[in-house]
């Protein structure tokens, strides 16, 4: 049968052919939920549950647990052990968690500054989950002063790095085509890093998640869809270079910085203690490449003053954004959630990069495997590897 | 609490101090814990803190010197957990148990001994039969927390079972639970009442009828002793086996032995209490969860054992705690002698205030709060992990009551 003689039938027809299958569903589906067949499976084991820390807040009212259920059935918090130790505690809103459901402990226990503390949560079948606290500190409030700190962290994050690179833009317009390429490439090496970092850090945040937000997927798919989302926007006229390829490349570091301020301020949240000042340059330094690779595919443009300014806020400040969130509302799979966004969206960066790359050589196979494009390349990585490994302990 | 004497100087310091736990924290950890990002907060947060806003440091840091001094502020809290009375504040289990659920209450189990009934043999001995059976049961064991135990008579511990010195013993033992079970007597017997497998270990819906005399008389123990032995030891299957000396056996030391015989003039001024240092394993991870003395967690802090101090004490104390190798006694405000195993009618302790037990290890307690002031001396095992999981208790001491 062809698609004609399909669509020269009565649009009844038509509908009916439609109806039938959705109707058969809905009934196989009523069934299975009246009849339950499956009840003859039932071997009497208890069921499976499920229970995640989200959120950790630490204060003079000892220690408050976001709990999130994740099992076959409703759960019941029966006892609260620290330091093994059973303390007592309240449940709010309480009763028993519902699958999917998130409710707050909240346990008036003497911590100890600096020290760690172990929580055992016993359900009423005495299954334990256990929740560490590595190091206690009082988890910061969310006042004036404590945002208007996060905003300098935030600044210094993301604002900081990209003006630093942009700065670069003077000394990089004078470069011939090999030193174009070279930029190019660099810009792609270092995005080429950004996505294996963010989508690792994405895929260990999504394991500290509920397990009914389906951690790996989520990541992957989340990656998958902004890809193609932003790919589908940024090809809606044409393909993207110059300015516009700046922007885009800006969006995309912007959405992996806010993913990484998100991060940031949830562990800001729950209380991480500070090591030193020497991260905050490594770190800087480490992300200044982001402000050259948004130089690079402007140099044949003539960009106003306005265009560098909203070109540092489009890539920095979302960092300041997500320091808020992360330290107001922290959830792992929301973290998750908005690295694998910002992962999809660097790959789409990378494609266009590439892709510009290719059109500003007449013969693309031959500049493909220049030394400047294999070198821009193997060097981005390599500066980011080491300036990552710089501030990692 | 301490004064707060902060200068920004200090918040500095303290700023820094945990920073360097830190950072140890996460080389031992690994990489897997230390991710770049908690790395680069710590560097951020210290930079902001120390270095470019130091006041915003200070707020940081003060909340939680105070904080972790302040917590008695929690009792004023309406939806704190109810305490009811304990002294223990808030280190404590929420909610209550329903002993009326459980079918046996850890307080009347302190005194009920079963005696099982008897017949005069034709040789004119004394035959006690007791009447056990094995029962699969969910048991609460701590404030809405359950525990599917296997069980003696549908309790845990088991009866305690009670007999005399040279009395013919015959145990009718049913097994209507869901796997094979046994009764294994500490105590003298021979080979085919071992209770162990071809001696008494029976399957679910068989009987078996142990028969042996009564000795050594002392504190003992009887448990299942099907395989896995750990496994059907910590669901439950065990109690304590009491035989009391016989005075006629034990001229020198008659009054000592009459006292121990349940029932007697003598015994009659003692205040005689069970208890079986328990543990378990919620979890079945191998390693317990909830400590007590006669299974609930806590269950003599919520209801302390009220002892009347004109009378002296004696406990039979058995540990059957799995997975821990031992288990403690510890009395507060006063000291208590000590017979190992209940066999001697001399104590094999004198004065002391804190005894320990391996597995399966037993004895008798002998104290006296006569010259006592009245109020609560509280009672635990001294392995401080297992009091505050569940194992302790009062007695609640005053005068003159009774006697
Ligand atoms: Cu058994």
């Amino acid at each position: 049968m062809t698609s004609e003689n399909q669509l020269r039938r009565p649009p009844f027809i038509r509908l009916m052919l439609l109806l039938l299958p959705l109707a058969t569903m809905l009934g196989a589906f009523v069934w299975i939920a009246a009849l339950d067949p499956l009840r003859s499976f039932n071997n009497g084991a208890p069921p499976v549950e499920a229970l995640t820390v989200e959120r950790t807040i630490i204060d003079a009212n000892g220690i408050a647990l976001k709990l999130r259920a994740g099992g076959s059935a409703p759960m019941v918090i029966a006892q609260v052990a620290v330091d093994d130790a059973y303390w007592s505690f309240t449940q709010d809103p309480a009763g028993p968690i519902a699958r999917g459901n998130a409710v707050w402990v909240q346990i008036p226990y003497p911590w100890v500054l600096g020290e760690a503390h172990n929580i055992t949560l016993l359900t009423n079948t005495g299954m334990t989950f256990a929740h560490e606290i590595a190091v206690a500190v009082a988890t910061p409030k969310p006042s004036g002063p404590q945002l208007r700190l996060q905003a300098i962290i935030g600044a210094i994050v993301g604002l900081l790095p990209v003006a630093l690179g942009l700065m670069f833009y003077p000394a990089m317009r004078g470069v011939g085509q090999g030193g174009m390429n070279f930029l190019l490439a660099l810009t792609v090496g270092l995005l080429g890093f950004l996505l294996l970092d963010t989508v690792s850090e994405a895929l260990e945040q999504s394991a500290g998640a509920a397990a009914l937000f389906q951690g790996s997927a989520m990541v992957w798919l989340a990656a998958l869809a902004s890809f193609l989302m932003l790919m589908a926007i940024g090809r809606w006229r044409g393909n993207p270079e110059g300015i516009a390829l700046a922007f885009y490349i800006a969006l995309g570091i912007g959405i992996h910085n806010f993913g990484e301020g998100l991060a940031i301020g949830g562990a800001f949240a729950a209380g991480s203690a500070g090591l030193g000042t020497f991260l905050v340059l490594g770190f800087a330094l480490h992300n200044v490449t982001e402000g050259i690779g948004i130089a690079a595919p402007m140099l044949r443009a003539r960009p106003k003053l306005w265009t560098f300014a909203a070109l540092t806020l489009l890539a920095g400040s979302p960092a300041i954004f997500g320091m808020w969130m992360g330290s107001l509302a922290y959830a792992p799979q929301w973290s998750a959630l908005a690295l694998a966004v910002g992962a999809g969206a660097i790959l789409q960066v990378m494609v266009e990069v590439t892709a510009y790359l290719l059109r500003q050589n007449a013969k693309w196979q031959v500049a493909l495997m220049s030394p400047p494009v294999l070198g821009g390349f193997l060097g981005g990585l390599a500066f980011m590897y080491a300036t990552a490994a710089l501030i990692k302990i | 609490m301490p004064a707060q004497t902060e200068k920004p100087s200090h918040a500095a310091e303290s700023a820094v101090a945990p920073a360097q736990r830190d950072a140890r924290q996460a080389v031992a950890a690994g990489p897997a814990s230390a991710s770049r990002r908690a790395l680069l907060v710590g560097g951020l947060v210290a930079a902001g803190g120390a270095a470019v806003v130091a006041r915003q440091a200070q707020a940081q840091t003060a909340p939680a010197a105070t904080g972790a001094g302040n917590m008695a502020d929690m009792a004023a809290d309406p939806y704190a957990a109810d305490t009811g009375g304990m002294m223990s504040g808030n280190m404590t289990m929420v909610g209550r148990v329903d002993h009326a659920r459980n079918g046996f209450d850890p307080t009347a189990m302190l005194t009920d001994w079963d005696t099982g009934r008897t017949e005069i043999l034709p040789d004119g001995r004394t035959l006690r039969i007791f009447e056990v059976d094995a029962i699969d049961m969910e048991i609460e064991i701590a404030p809405g927390v359950f525990f599917p135990a296997w069980t003696f008579n549908g309790r845990v511990p088991g009866p305690a079972l009670r007999a005399k010195e040279g009395e013919r013993l015959r145990i009718i033992f049913r097994n209507l639970g869901s796997h094979p079970h046994s009764m294994h007597f500490h105590g003298i017997h021979s080979a085919r009442m071992d209770g162990i497998t071809g001696a008494g270990l029976i399957g679910p819906g068989e009987e078996f009828v142990y028969e042996f005399d009564a000795k050594p008389f002392g504190c003992h123990l009887y448990h299942c002793h099907a395989l896995p032995l750990k496994r059907h030891m910590h669901k439950g299957m065990y109690g304590l086996f009491v035989v009391d000396p016989d005075p006629a056996l034990h001229p020198e030391f008659a009054d000592v032995a009459a006292s121990r015989v349940l029932g007697s003039p003598e015994n009659a001024q003692w205040q005689e209490l069970a208890m079986v240092m328990n543990a378990f394993d919620t979890n079945f991870d191998g390693a317990n969860e909830v400590y007590a003395v006669n299974t609930i967690g806590m269950a003599f802090m919520n209801a302390p054992i009220k002892i009347d101090k004109s009378r002296p004490v004696r406990i039979y104390l058995m540990n059957a705690t799995e997975f821990d190798p031992i288990n403690s006694f510890h009395l507060h405000g006063n000291f208590f002698d000590y017979f190992d195993t209940g066999s001697q009618l001399v104590p094999t302790l004198r004065t002391v205030d804190v005894i320990m037990q391996c597995q399966a290890q037993r004895g008798i307690l002998e104290f006296s709060f006569a010259d006592h002031e009245d109020g609560l001396y509280m009672f635990h095992a001294h392995q401080a992990e297992f009091t505050e999981l569940g194992w302790m208790g009062f007695f609640d001491v005053s005068g003159g009551r009774g006697e």
